[in-house]
C-alpha cells in the first residue's frame, strides 16, 4: 500500500496530463487528476477533488497538489471536510516537479508527511542542495534597498524562501531578533529601506539558506 | 426583531437577483485585473443556491446559509467558490439548529464568515481582497448593535460600511490573488471580491427591512 496522490489544477489536461507522466515513476501509486470544471471549462471543482481524495485514498491517507491560489483554496477546503481530515495533506510545492518528487516518495513506502514533504522540497534547486549534510553555522549582514523594506509581502517571501532549507535562521536589526520563521516576528522588526539586517543560520543547509537570502534581498524581492 | 428561516431564504433570493444584476459589472472589475470569471461564476453559484431552494428550503436559519454554502462551492469555480463558500458554511456552524436569528447570532454569525474568509484565503486587511469590505462591516455592525440596532439596522451599519471598505481597495497594491501579479498596475482598480462582498450584505440589508 502507498500514499495516494491527488493533483488539482484549474485545467483538466494539465491535471491528466502531469497524472500519466508521475505514473511513469510511480507504477503502484494511486494518482488522482481533479483538473477542470464538470463542463470541461477551466476552473476547480470541489465535489471531484472531495471525490478524487477518497478514490485516492488506499489506507495510508493523501497527498494534495495544486497549481493555483484558489485550487489550493478547494483543496484544502475539501480536506477540511473529510470525515476526517488527518488522512490528506494539502503540499505546498511547485506543481509538476512536486507531483513527481511526491509520487517518487509514495512509490518507495513513505508515510504522509515525507511526501507531502518531498513535494515542497521540489521547488529547491539542486545547486542550492548542501554539498555535505554536516550541521553548519553561518552569519551574513544585508542592507535592505527595497522600497518597502521588511514589510508583509517581502517578509512572507523570505520566510516562505527559508522555510525550504533544513536551517534555523534568525534575522536581527539593531538589538531585536526575529525568527526567520515568522512573517509577524519579522514585520514587528519594522526593518526599512537602507537597514542592514544581520542573519545568522545554524544547521546542515545553514549556508545555502542565507546564501539564498542574500539573492532575495540584492533581488529587492522581486519587487 | 427576529428573523426566520423564511426569512433568511427572502434575503439569499434577494442577493442572488443583486448578483445577476451585477454580473456585467463584476466581470467588467475582474477583466481589468484579474481572469474575468468573477461575475459569471458568482452569478452561476447564487441562480443554483436559488434552484436548490426552489427544490426545498430548510427550515431553519442555519440549515438556509449551510444550503447556500454547500452549493456556493460546488457550483462556483475560482476563488470565489471555497471562499464564500467558508464564510456561508461557518456562519451556518454558529447559527446551529435556532429557528431564530435575533442580533447577537448574527454577529457571531457575521465574525465567523469573515473568520473563515480570512482563515481559507489567508489574506489581511489591506491586501485588496473581499477582507478590505468584511473587516469594517463587521467592525459597524458591532457598534450598530451595541447601539440596540435590530436586524434590519445591523446589517445596514454592515453594508455601509462594506461600501467604503470596498472602495478603499481602489487604491490598494493587491497582494492576493492573481491580481497580485499586477503589483502596482492594479491601483485604480476597485477589488471585484470586496465589490461583491459589499453588494450581497447590501442585498441581505435591503431584505431585512
Amino acid at each position: 500500500m502507498s500514499v495516494g496522490i491527488v493533483l488539482v489544477s484549474h485545467s483538466a489536461k494539465l491535471a491528466e496530463g502531469l497524472a500519466e507522466l508521475a505514473a511513469q515513476m510511480a507504477p503502484d501509486v494511486t494518482i488522482v487528476p481533479a483538473g477542470g470544471l464538470a463542463d470541461g471549462s477551466i476552473g476547480t471543482d470541489y465535489d471531484e477533488v472531495v471525490a478524487a481524495t477518497q478514490r485516492a485514498d488506499r489506507g495510508d491517507g493523501v497527498v494534495l497538489l495544486y497549481d493555483l491560489g484558489s485550487a489550493q483554496m478547494t483543496a484544502e477546503l475539501a480536506v477540511e471536510s473529510l470525515a476526517d481530515p488527518s488522512a490528506a495533506v494539502v503540499a505546498d510545492g511547485p506543481l509538476v516537479e512536486g507531483a513527481i518528487a511526491a509520487a517518487v516518495a509514495a512509490q518507495s513506502g513513505q508515510d504522509r508527511k515525507a511526501v507531502a514533504e518531498a513535494a515542497a522540497a521540489a521547488g529547491i534547486p539542486d545547486d542550492l542542495q548542501p554539498v555535505e549534510p554536516a550541521a553548519g553555522e553561518a552569519e551574513l549582514e544585508l542592507e535592505l534597498r527595497n522600497d518597502v523594506g521588511l514589510h508583509a509581502r517581502p517578509a512572507a517571501v523570505l520566510v516562505r524562501t527559508l522555510s525550504g532549507f533544513d536551517a534555523e535562521v534568525t534575522v536581527r536589526l539593531g538589538d531585536q531578533e526575529a525568527d526567520g520563521r515568522s512573517v509577524l516576528a519579522l514585520m514587528s522588526l519594522g526593518a526599512r529601506q537602507g537597514d542592514r539586517i544581520f542573519l545568522r543560520a545554524r544547521g546542515p543547509q545553514a549556508a545555502a539558506a542565507l546564501e539564498k537570502a542574500k539573492e532575495l534581498v540584492d533581488g529587492n524581492f522581486g519587487e | 426583531m427576529t428573523c426566520k428561516a423564511e426569512g433568511v431564504a427572502a434575503a439569499v433570493r434577494a442577493a442572488a437577483a443583486v448578483v445577476a444584476e451585477h454580473r456585467v459589472e463584476l466581470i467588467d472589475l475582474d477583466r481589468a485585473i484579474g481572469d474575468g470569471d468573477h461575475g459569471e461564476n458568482l452569478n452561476r453559484g447564487f441562480a443554483a443556491v436559488v434552484a436548490a431552494l426552489d427544490a426545498g428550503a430548510p427550515d431553519t436559519p442555519g440549515g438556509v446559509l449551510k444550503l447556500v454554502a454547500t452549493t456556493l462551492i460546488s457550483k462556483v469555480g475560482g476563488a470565489a467558490g471555497p471562499l464564500y463558500g467558508t464564510a456561508f458554511l461557518r456562519a451556518s456552524a454558529k447559527l446551529g439548529t435556532a429557528g431564530d436569528l435575533d442580533v447577537p447570532a448574527l454577529l457571531e454569525a457575521l465574525r465567523a464568515g469573515l473568520e473563515g474568509v480570512q482563515a481559507r484565503g489567508k489574506a489581511v486587511a489591506g491586501d485588496a481582497t473581499m477582507v478590505d469590505a468584511l473587516i469594517p462591516a463587521v467592525s459597524a455592525a458591532e457598534k450598530a448593535a451595541g447601539d440596540g440596532g435590530d436586524v434590519a439596522a445591523v446589517l445596514t451599519a454592515a453594508a455601509d460600511a462594506a461600501d467604503r471598505g470596498a472602495e478603499s481597495t481602489v487604491d490598494l497594491v493587491p497582494r492576493k490573488g492573481r491580481a497580485s501579479y499586477l503589483g502596482e498596475r492594479a491601483v485604480g482598480h476597485l477589488d471585484p471580491g470586496a465589490r461583491s462582498s459589499a453588494l450581497l450584505l447590501r442585498a441581505f440589508a435591503e431584505a431585512a427591512r
